[in-house]
């Protein structure tokens, strides 16, 4: 094969002086003689056939690199973790012992606080992120529009650990002594088994906090993208039916852009689930399944982050891995349908 | 606040109440998403300022030249740590630019393929891969095999980390780049490859920058990934082949230590790398308004 495939032949100059055309480009006065000199310059049509195929190539590769690379973690690590997959069976998920000197290990201590600081960050951020969504595409006048967006974006450069530095010096000291008094006494809310027990700071609550903080952004941003894609007619008609400003949301924005906000969402679910740092530095570290939110937990991430360079034992480092398959798998899930969903919006999202 | 419905405040007084009703409900509404964008925006202001209180008062010149003391010493700094981080961010775009901006090109050129639209789905995918998982993989995959800790896998994994963003940055811009200048440049004679490196690849640059900038930005302070591939070094280590030290490490370590000293230390380490994001950050939208400033460029 070495004429090119049909869909590499666009018009292409096959005589001499066409081949010569570049000549122009170059500002150089189109006589036949200096047609000639760079002519010679210029590489064969073979040449460049065999350059464009070899190009060809080199893109494809790099473009097959994404696949083969989420392959190769997803086989790396479940073949690290298949020991202890494979030892403890079904019951790695429901069991809540972690015992590295007998070497006997459940995980689900670490999944459950995974799932409940993930949910406690989207009950706080999602209201918050939305409203903050709807003023900035609805709302806001346009000399704010452009700052607050910037201000948003920049909570989400903020690095991870940053956030847990911050959290550990500002947001724990302040759970300790103001949230956490204040849901369980002020509130009453010690009374529910979720609200009791003493206030040490760092807890499930807390990490929920500090994800909620960090999610937030991701929210904002991709439901205003969302948003600001409604058509202008959506609105318009809306408030020609007699609507308020706020029916016309309700009732014509939001259910127009409903999918893309519930991905930006699970989106946002995403990244509190595999979020390592900040967690780790305040949820207490307990292996322990606790009905209390101000009892210290585990997630799956912050177990791994804990616990591998310590890990001596081969079933203990595959136990780890295994946890990092689990969380592999779920955040893969989730951001599967995140990204289905907003796609459907055809809304360009680079969270 | 007006809107259609402001006409019929005149008719039965039902009506009339409903209507009131309804409008106060929509300016109630209206005033909970200010405050909602206002209470959004109160964290970052919060974690800036206590940030500056506390990374100004630890941050001296020393900070920047010095190496870390041993315990129980005052002063020092992170010399090592800087460095370290800068050479990571090296090999990350070493890494992870070719392949970013080469899936990137690939994406734009192919659009609506079948191969195509399962790469960037997968790139969304990887995108959304916890850095702990990235972490525990390069372990695993460069660090086990060979026995030690090397500031390449941790190079390696960060690249990794950029792939996904540059890839996406890359497609966008390049699609932006008109039909009629590719057409332009293969009518002239220019082969596929020179028409795509000179021609498109040089016209959305100043976009492609932008989004190499943000990944860069994103991975200079990513922590997980480095805690168990870079690991950290004490010492002055330029060896690609050896541990090397990191700011989001270095933070790491001082924040969970029980030491003053060492608290004080993460935050001044907190204040360089913040800044450090957002000067590229800041980089990135100016390179992105002076691209839709000067028209074409």
């Amino acid at each position: 094969m070495t004429f090119p495939s049909p869909d590499s032949t666009p018009p292409r100059p096959s005589t001499p002086e066409a081949r010569a055309f570049p000549t122009i480009s170059l500002g150089l006065p189109s006589t036949a003689a200096t047609r000639q000199g760079p002519a010679r310059r210029m590489p064969s049509i073979e040449g460049s056939v065999l350059a464009d195929r070899i190009y060809r190539l080199a893109l494809l590769f790099f473009a097959l690199c994404v696949p083969a690379l989420l392959l190769l973690i997803f086989i790396e690590v479940g073949r690290a973790g298949w020991p202890a997959l494979h030892e403890f069976g079904f019951r790695f998920l429901t069991s809540s012992t972690w015992d590295p000197v007998k070497g006997d290990f459940g995980a689900a201590p670490a999944i459950v606080g995974t799932l409940l600081t993930s949910f406690i960050a989207l009950v706080i951020a999602t209201p918050l992120a939305l409203g903050a969504a709807i003023f900035l595409s609805e709302f806001s006048p346009s000399w704010l529009r452009q700052p607050v967006s910037f201000f948003i974006d920049l909570l989400a450069a903020v690095p991870s650990v940053v956030y847990g530095l911050w959290a550990v010096f500002f947001l724990l000291p302040l759970m300790r002594t103001g949230v956490m008094p204040f849901l369980r006494d002020t509130l009453h809310l010690g009374a529910t088994p979720f609200f009791s027990g003493p206030a040490y700071g760092p807890s499930v609550l807390s990490a929920g906090m500090i994800l909620a903080i960090m999610i937030l952004p991701y929210i904002a941003a991709v439901s205003r993208e969302v948003l600001l894609a409604v058509p202008r007619a959506q609105r318009e008609a809306a408030l020609a039916l007699g609507a308020t400003r706020w029916e016309a949301i309700t009732g014509a924005v939001i259910p127009y852009a409903r999918t893309g906000i519930l991905g930006g969402v699970i989106l946002g679910l995403g990244r509190a689930l595999g979020e390592t740092m900040a967690v780790t530095m305040v949820i207490g570290n307990r292996h322990e399944i606790s009905a209390s939110l101000f009892a210290p937990g585990y997630t799956m991430a912050s177990l791994i982050a804990n616990e591998f360079s310590e890990a001596t034992t081969d079933i203990h480092i595959s136990a780890l891995m295994a946890v990092g398959f689990v969380l592999f798998v779920i955040t893969l899930v989730v951001n599967g349908i995140a990204r289905w969903m907003v796609s459907r919006m055809g809304a360009e999202v680079h969270a | 606040m007006t809107s259609a419905a402001s006409d019929h405040g005149a008719f039965s007084s039902p009506r009339a109440r409903g209507l009131l009703r309804r409008r106060v409900v929509s300016v109630i509404m209206i005033v909970l998403t200010c405050v909602a964008a206002a209470l959004a925006v109160v964290p970052l202001v919060v974690i800036l300022a206590y940030l500056f209180k506390q990374g100004a008062s630890a941050l001296s010149f020393g900070f920047f030249t010095h190496m870390p003391k041993p315990v129980g010493e005052v002063g020092g700094g992170m010399a090592n740590a800087i460095l370290g981080t800068l050479i990571l961010i090296g090999l990350a775009a070493a890494f992870g630019l070719p392949i970013g901006i080469g899936a990137g090109l690939y994406l734009a050129e192919h659009r609506g393929t079948r191969l195509a639209n399962l790469v960037r789905f997968l790139a969304d995918v990887l995108n959304g891969l916890p850095s702990i998982v990235m972490g525990i993989f390069a372990w695993q995959f460069l660090v086990k095999p060979f026995g030690h800790f090397s500031a390449l896998a941790g190079g390696a994994a960060l690249g990794a980390m950029m792939i996904p963003l540059v890839s996406r940055t890359t497609e966008e811009m390049v699609r932006t780049v008109p039909q009629a200048l590719r057409e332009a440049a293969l009518a002239l004679g220019y082969p596929r490859w020179r028409t795509s490196l000179q021609i498109v690849l040089r016209t959305a640059l100043g976009g492609i920058v932008t989004g190499v900038l943000v990944a860069v930005a994103r991975v200079a302070g990513e922590t997980a990934p480095l805690l168990f591939t870079a690991f950290g070094n004490s010492f002055w280590s330029t060896n690609l082949r050896q541990p090397i030290a990191a700011l989001p490490l270095q933070i790491f370590t001082y924040a969970i230590s029980p030491y003053d000293d060492w608290h004080a230390q993460a935050w001044a380490g907190a204040l360089v790398l913040i800044g450090l994001v957002l000067v590229i950050s800041v980089t990135a939208r100016f390179v992105t308004r002076a691209r839709h400033g000067g028209g074409h460029g």
